[in-house]
């Protein structure tokens, strides 16, 4: 009994970072049909600004506003230079953009920062195992699931809400009937890209968190988790998104804890072959969409 | 039998023009320095990748994120297939018996490797080629994830990700040259073949080709299988010039190389890979150059590593903004001299081409 619960808070942890990734991506395809496979690099460049900023000896929420802070600005600049000139483009062209984008930007931090790994040292205090009963879990566990179940309420306040809530809501359902009734195309796509950069940046300082180390391929499982969890669960529905995300940490863990240890190496090919069955069963996601509408 | 001759030459000029313009870069840089011919080489190698790429992302419309899966199992085959014998025992010990005793020629590994890599598109195809649009690219995503974790966890050499060593290193300029125009060969009879046609149909309408009796799922398949082939080709040309690779080699940047050659040449015209090719090769070689410290066309310049591909993925965003069509507009090198004479067999051929060019 023990040893499931054990496994059940691991694959909730690791469920709810899953869950975190996928929102990023959901949130903009929603929006602006553009499957950012960058997002990677949003992760990636809030891990190495927390490296950056953790040797000016801030105070730890400075660290982590300023990643927040990095990472928005560069999903802002991204949406202004990249995807603004292309709002009518067809999806895979769209996509086929944020691919380059996303070896730009990891290029870039190969030739500025060098490829050989960084050890951070951020919130270490959070990684020291605890025990609750006979299960053990580190803060860090708990913290994910308390900051992804936060940010996913915050986020469904915002939508139901707030203005721009409503507008993103509006223009995820209809985008020419949104723009006819006076919701601002440009506004709408931006806060997307701004919200989207916010769960990017805290998935990816809890990532450095967890791991502590830094490469330019830092965020790249997490934007592949995230990508597939976002078709599966349903292109654009945010709902799905979370859930496919989850559905991925759990598989990931299930896996772990069935496969026996010859095939261990070889786990996320199971994963990844359960998600084309997933994708051949039911193309359109777990939850699709209303319209119905794929790209 | 003048016109005939016209007529062939109408038909296949397309192609041709496009083994003269490889030809003529042949005779112009084998008088270049050696580092150029290298260059041509790898250009050339690409060029195979892309040409395979296209048969099935130009004449379908359906982007493919996992082609590269069919690269790596054609290295592979290729690899395990003509390492010496001698070798094999100390570099693979952990391969099954009959390839450990078997050591096959370079070219005869080539082949087999396109064959595997076709008989593979074949078996992932068959489900695969239902999915349009976002869900293809992904499920293709899907598929090079698992080629990929599984090669890495491959072990036929004690050394793990699935090194492979001593592989013959035979791809030379002429012989690199040859299989270039192979694959633009096989890519331009099937895109004027029946079936590429048809399938060509049902990129631009979908719907309309399906409501006219076009089985849209099995042309697909047929565009799968051969591009499989000719990227596996392509694939084997990368093993046997580098000799030694891991299965890292074959993941995401080639994905993005290939793509981008793609889309800055045209997606839609087999013009567009060889021009992206070329236009690539050239970039990379002078910013290589410039790497190095060393002195290209009167410049030099000392630039960091990872500047070559900062621009190649600058100039493909560039592209993607400001010409969306590519560098050819998805057009084909048509005969440049109008045919005068009344009994022109295929009158039409230049005016619907500059249709698909407008648009």
């Amino acid at each position: 009994m023990t040893e499931i619960m054990q496994h059940v808070v691991n694959a909730i942890s690791l469920g709810s970072l899953f869950a975190l990734f996928s929102l990023g991506i959901a949130l903009i395809f929603g929006v602006a049909r553009i499957i950012n496979f960058a997002l990677g690099e949003f992760l990636t460049f809030a891990g190495y600004t927390i490296f950056v900023t953790v040797g000016f000896m801030w105070l730890p929420i400075f660290v982590v506003i300023a990643a927040i802070l990095v990472v928005v600005i560069l999903a802002l600049v991204m949406e202004r230079i990249a995807f603004r000139p292309l709002r009518e483009a067809p999806a895979t062209t769209l996509l086929i953009v944020s691919f380059s984008l996303s070896n730009l930007l990891t290029n870039i931090l190969l030739t500025t920062a060098g490829g050989r790994a960084k050890t951070v040292d951020f919130g270490s205090q959070f990684v020291t195992p605890i025990s609750i009963g006979s299960v053990r879990m580190t803060l860090l566990d708990l913290v994910t699931i308390g900051v992804t179940v936060t940010l996913i309420l915050a986020l469904s306040l915002v939508l139901r809400y707030t203005k721009i809530g409503i507008q993103l809501r509006a223009a995820a359902e209809d985008f020419g009937m949104a723009k006819l009734l006076g919701v601002r195309a440009n506004v709408v796509v931006a806060s997307a890209f701004a919200i989207s950069g916010v769960l990017a940046a805290v998935a990816g300082i809890i990532l450095t968190v967890r791991i502590a180390t830094l490469t330019p391929s830092f965020g790249n499982q997490a934007v592949i988790v995230a990508f597939i969890a976002t078709v599966i669960g349903g292109l654009g529905s945010l709902t799905g998104a979370a859930l496919g995300g989850f559905f991925i940490g759990v598989l990931t863990i299930f896996l772990e804890v069935v496969l026996p240890s010859e095939f261990q190496s070889f786990r996320d090919s199971f994963v990844f072959g359960l998600i084309l069955v997933v994708l051949l069963i039911r193309p359109n996601g777990f939850i699709p969409t209303p319209t119905g509408e794929r790209a | 039998m003048i016109n005939l001759f016209k007529s062939l030459v109408n038909r296949w000029w397309s192609l041709l023009s496009l083994i003269l313009i490889l030809l003529i870069v042949a005779v112009i840089v084998s008088w270049l320095p050696r580092s150029v011919e290298r260059s041509m080489i790898v250009g050339l190698i690409n060029l195979v990748l892309v040409a395979g790429l296209y048969i099935f992302v130009g004449n379908s419309g359906v982007v493919s994120f996992g082609h590269i899966s069919f690269m790596a199992i054609g290295a592979y085959t290729t690899g395990l297939l003509t390492i010496p014998t001698m070798a094999k025992v100390v570099i693979i010990p952990n391969v099954p018996d009959f390839i450990l005793t078997t050591s096959i020629g370079t070219t005869e590994g080539i082949l087999v490797a396109g064959i595997v890599a076709a008989v593979f598109g074949f078996i992932i195809g068959i489900p695969l080629v239902r999915l349009t649009g976002l869900a293809a690219g992904i499920g293709m995503f899907a598929v090079l994830l698992i080629v990929n974790n599984v090669f890495t966890h491959f072990e036929p050499s004690p050394s793990g990700s699935g090194m492979l060593t001593r592989v013959p290193t035979d791809t030379k300029l002429f012989m690199a040259l040859i299989w270039a125009i192979i694959a633009l060969t096989i890519a331009f009879i099937f895109q004027t073949s029946r079936i590429g046609l048809l399938l060509r149909a049902s990129r631009e309408d979908a719907i309309a080709a399906t409501s006219i009796g076009i089985n849209v799922s099995r042309y697909r398949l047929v565009g799968m299988v051969v591009s499989a082939f000719v990227t596996g080709l392509g694939g084997a040309l990368f093993a046997h010039y580098v000799g030694t690779f891991g299965a890292d080699a074959f993941f995401l940047q080639f994905t993005f190389l290939t793509l981008a050659i793609l889309v800055i040449g045209g997606i839609n015209s087999l013009a567009g890979v060889v021009v992206g090719t070329f236009f690539i090769t050239v970039i990379s070689h002078i910013l290589d150059r410039w790497t190095n410290g060393d002195s290209i066309v009167g410049i030099t310049m000392d630039i960091p590593p990872g500047s070559r591909e900062i621009a190649v993925a600058l100039i493909m965003v560039a592209v993607l903004v400001f010409r969306p069509q590519g560098i050819t507009g998805g057009r084909e090198i048509k005969w440049p001299f109008r045919s005068r004479s009344t009994e022109d067999p295929e009158p039409s051929n230049n005016v619907t081409s500059d249709n698909t060019g407008a648009n």
